[in-house]
């Protein structure tokens, strides 16, 4: 199938650890993100919000405000209505969804406390705050809708009046046969869960710079986002600009996680403020907006079933997943999505047949809740694997056993889930003997039980997943959404001789700019250091999908190679007819052109370049060397390259103080191709830290009256390096034969078990005391509570 | 900013050594050190994460310690020696701990990373070879969301070890 190169020639960089070119910016501190950018004339907004979760709107005077000096704009929601078409967050494959239009900032109610209402434009953001509080607003408080159950109660408030209810999306999954097995099940695990909300928390806050220039009608948004493309589309069709004319421009990011690819309110205002005033307009939210207008994720209770057979066997598992979105469905991709994968991923690994799930997908007067990193595997996972340690527990047997069991086994592909999801290809049991060795299981386990006898409560908790990567049209094109799953690239080889390669994934610190350069360096045969990679800018590279669930090694990835080897054909044409040879019987090694049987140089690439470009007379006539071309690839064959892995967690609970210190996590991942396994592994530690914190410490705790009690950095605790373990991990290969590169995805690994892991290994750790926990995060408060001392 | 537009806007002259230059500029009563430096000055490689004191990002050396920019105004600092991150690039005194970032990959957004290197510099010039607990307790103030710490625990441990060996090395007779 794929001729990739083995590690010892000359430019195989696929498979290499090699440290990324782009980041010795960042460590001088020459980034430039969009939080650094400053253009002539610029502007600086702000945002009035709503002090209240729920009310009407009954007044706004902003007489004052306008009059200030250095003000130079105030906008209502009215005034931005005029020039801005509203948006609605729902998806056609979601069938029955709704949710209410939006616009950047309402007209006349306000559904969330944090909520935008009124934008200023002044001379410096600290002015533009000024002005803001020059502003009073009216309201009419009305009845909130705060709590996930109460607002799945009929007879409650409702979020949107129109509505006939609460419920934005239901759906239902059954593959038959559940009531016949829980029926015969020799036994039946029941337990209910609850995830509460989260944040992702980038390091930068959301940014934003738009400059639109009214005598050419066009508009250039320098924007802190994973998907320029998808922004340019949205821009030019909410504010009636032609496509050509929007460019958008995605530097360096500060962290994005999914959260930077959601259409946010500000963000949309401040487009329609520069448009107002033809000047450049800047806004950067600040950390506290940032806790009450990114999107949260997560919060959700689940009930679940699980059937085994005396051998412990899985029969049957029986889902509700209630989850609820905040006042409105997201857009573009919709706030259902996460609860679609959790109850479409719950027990993916273990090979069993049936399976039902409800999902119930709730608005509430919160802000909206949408795609941050492992979109709904986290939940799926912790529920899964929970559900399958209660399991063993029942029969009697250790959660490996278990496991070596129940996950579907390495030769049964391709095979399917219950819930319909196609696995190509999968390794579960290489995987869990893997993490066996890794953490020196049995070494672990007499260690806990030596520490048990003085008093010192560890445990031991293990994770098995799978991962959806490389998604297909499926995923939102068939909705109906303007989200590309293909990817383009522009290679062209300079008069140099070198390479510049302007592709449509990005960039955010995953290191997606090297592994491009690294494959296009490999499969041309030149040196990393001549390929210059160039990401995140719609005026620049093809439209792609960019960067996002776990595509940019194996989508772009796949555009980078398959761009490469065109490209590299080209070349040798060019070489074959200046060196009178068959093109076949050429390569390039080292940016030189070789024999293929000899190995012998005959033509530096630079040497060909230079002929191209500057002596082209020299060529046969009628030769017409095309040194740059432009390649897209779409994914084919399986709808999603599944992925999977295992983790361990090893801690202490001290049942003192309910405090949980984290002594050593384990990953055992299979993500195909591994590129680059350096950057593999830091996506994992990153995407474990991030699972780790919302196993133990994050959540946004709100007050009955829809108030974020804990929208600060100083009250919403996040992983720090002294709370968070060493990482030891291990990987299993397995390359997808769908593309050339056989890459998967691994963004989202690290994060879909972790929290899955610490339940398990908390819950390992409480089993002697008779104690349980079922919630997300395991707050010391949770777990004294747990065990009846608080 | 002129002073008819708002009292609270009212530029004062402050005067630092940044980066070993003399500098002078007007800021506002009101302007945390970290946003004259981004903006007046323009020095942006000091980020600002949190504005409280809760990050670590907005780390600077203030005559010769770590200081949060955010939680001072510009007005205190007056005639203080301010160090950077691009101060600390130029001079080469953190080539070693920058090239060992970069080598283990110890960053991905970079957006923590000058903050970390301001941290990690201070914490060798106090303790020369301190433990990886040490290590990760001088960083407890420092949010990183992306990297998961280990990778810049390792590097700042690789660090301390080479500059030991180093001084070692060099103390040792011939
Ligand atoms: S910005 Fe100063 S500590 Fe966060
Ligand atoms: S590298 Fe992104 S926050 Fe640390």
């Amino acid at each position: 199938m794929n001729a990739l190169t083995s590690l010892d020639r000359p430019n195989s960089y696929i498979g290499r650890s090699v440290p990324r070119p782009n980041a010795k910016r960042l460590l001088a501190g020459r980034g430039r993100y969009v939080t650094d950018i400053r253009l002539p004339r610029m502007l600086h907004a702000a945002f009035l919000r709503s002090p209240y979760a729920h009310a009407r709107i009954i007044s706004i005077d902003v007489d004052a405000a306008r009059a200030l000096a250095g003000v130079h704009l105030v906008a209502t929601g009215a005034d931005i209505a005029r020039i801005c078409a509203p948006w609605t967050g729902t998806l056609d494959h979601f069938k029955g969804m709704t949710s209410e239009p939006q616009l950047p900032l309402p007209l006349d109610r306000v559904v969330w406390a944090g909520q935008a209402v009124v934008a200023v434009v002044a001379e410096s953001r600290a002015l533009a705050e000024d002005a803001l509080e020059l502003i009073s607003i009216g309201y009419e408080e009305l009845p909130a809708v705060v709590d996930l159950d109460a607002a799945r109660q009929p007879g409650t408030p409702r979020v949107n009046p129109s509505g006939t209810s609460n419920i934005c999306f239901r759906t239902q999954l059954d593959s038959g046969g559940v009531d016949e097995a829980f029926a015969s099940a020799a036994h039946v695990v029941e337990e209910e869960f609850s995830f509460g909300r989260h944040t992702p928390v980038t390091l930068e806050p959301r940014a934003i710079v738009a400059d639109y220039d009214a005598e050419s009608g066009s508009l250039t948004v320098h924007h802190a986002t994973q998907t320029p493309y998808q922004f340019q589309d949205l821009y030019a069709r909410h504010y009636g600009i032609p496509e050509a004319r929007v460019r958008v421009i995605a530097p360096d990011i500060g962290g994005s996680f999914g959260m930077k690819l959601h259409v946010y309110h500000e963000d949309m205002a401040v487009v329609g403020l520069s448009i107002l005033l033809a000047r450049p307009v800047k806004y950067v939210a600040d950390r506290i907006e940032s806790f009450v207008s990114d999107i949260h994720a997560r919060d959700h209770h689940v009930r679940a079933r699980m059937a085994v057979d005396v051998e412990g066997k899985i029969l049957a598992m029986d889902i509700h997943d209630a989850t609820a979105i905040g006042a409105f469905s997201t857009y573009p991709r919709t706030s259902v999505v996460e609860g679609n994968q959790v109850v479409r991923l719950i027990g993916a690994p273990y090979d069993f047949k049936s399976y039902r799930a409800v999902l119930e997908v709730v608005f509430q007067n919160k802000v909206q809740t949408s795609q941050y990193r492992a979109v709904g595997h986290p939940i799926a996972c912790a529920v899964t694997e929970r559900m399958v340690d209660l399991a063993a527990s029942q029969v009697g047997i250790d959660p490996f056993t278990m496991r070596a069991r129940n996950v579907i086994a390495d030769n049964a592909y391709p095979t399917a889930s219950p819930t319909g999801y196609k696995f190509e290809a999968l390794s579960h049991e290489i995987c869990l003997q893997r993490l066996r060795g890794i953490m020196d299981y049995d070494a672990l386990r007499t260690e806990q039980a030596e520490l048990r006898q003085r008093g010192i409560h560890r445990g031991i908790g293990i994770a098995t997943f799978v991962e959806i990567t490389n998604p297909s049209p499926a995923f939102y094109g068939v909705g109906g959404a303007r989200i590309s799953s293909q990817d383009g690239a522009t290679l062209s080889l300079t008069p140099s001789g070198e390479v510049r390669c302007a592709i449509s994934v990005t960039e955010q610190g995953q290191g997606t700019e090297a592994i491009i350069g690294q494959i296009v360096a490999d499969q041309l045969g030149v040196a990393q250091d001549h390929v210059k990679v160039i990401t995140g800018d719609t005026e620049v590279t093809p439209h792609g999908g960019a960067t996002w669930a776990c595509r940019g090694a194996g989508i772009g990835g796949e555009t980078a190679l398959q761009a490469a080897r065109r490209l590299k054909a080209n070349i040798l044409e060019i070489a074959g007819l200046i060196l009178q040879e068959q093109p076949s019987a050429l390569d390039i090694i080292d940016g030189q052109v070789v024999g293929v049987a000899t190995g012998q140089l005959r033509l530096p690439v630079a040497e060909i370049a230079r002929i191209a470009y500057f002596r082209s007379d020299t060529l046969p006539p009628g030769t017409q060397a095309q040194l740059t071309v432009s390649h897209h690839f779409a994914p084919q064959g399986y709808p999603f390259a599944f992925t999977n892995g295992i983790q361990g967690c090893y801690l202490e609970v001290d049942v003192h103080t309910g405090f949980i210190k984290l002594l050593k996590h384990y990953v055992v991942e299979d993500c195909g191709r591994i590129i680059n396994p350096m950057l593999v592994d830091e996506q994992l530690r990153g995407g474990v830290v991030q699972g780790l914190g919302a196993a133990l410490f994050e959540e946004c705790r709100y007050g009955e009256t829809g108030q974020l009690l804990n929208g600060s950095l100083a009250d919403y605790l996040v992983p720090m390096a002294m709370e968070m373990p060493d990482i030891i991990i291990d990987h299993v290969e397995t390359p997808t034969a769908d593309t050339i590169l056989g890459a998967k995805g691994c963004g989202e690994a690290g994060t879909a078990a972790a929290s899955a892991c610490v339940l398990n290994a908390v819950n390992d750790a409480l089993a002697p005391l008779a104690a349980s926990i079922n919630a997300i995060p395991i707050t010391p408060a949770r777990v004294l509570k747990a065990l009846g001392r608080y | 900013m002129s002073s008819e537009i708002d009292d609270a806007e009212e530029a004062v002259r402050v005067r630092f050594t940044v980066n070993g230059r003399k500098v002078a500029c007007e800021v506002a009563p009101r302007d945390t050190l970290v946003d004259c430096l981004r903006n007046a000055l323009e020095l942006t490689g000091t980020h600002a994460g949190c504005e409280m004191g809760a990050c670590g990002a907005c780390l600077v050396q203030l005559d010769g310690r770590a200081v949060h920019g955010c939680l001072m105004f510009a007005v205190q600092a007056d005639g203080a020696r301010i160090d950077t991150i691009e101060g600390l690039s130029e001079s080469g005194a953190i080539a070693d701990l920058q090239a060992e970032f970069h080598r283990r990959n110890a960053l991905q957004c970079g957006f923590c990373t000058p903050g970390m290197l301001i941290n990690a510099h201070e914490l060798l010039s106090r303790l020369t070879e301190p433990s990886r607990a040490a290590i990760r307790d001088a960083l407890s103030g420092n949010f990183c969301r992306c990297t998961g710490y280990e990778a810049i625990v390792d590097a700042i441990a690789a660090v301390a070890d080479a500059r030991a060996a180093k001084a070692s090395q060099e103390g040792s007779p011939g």
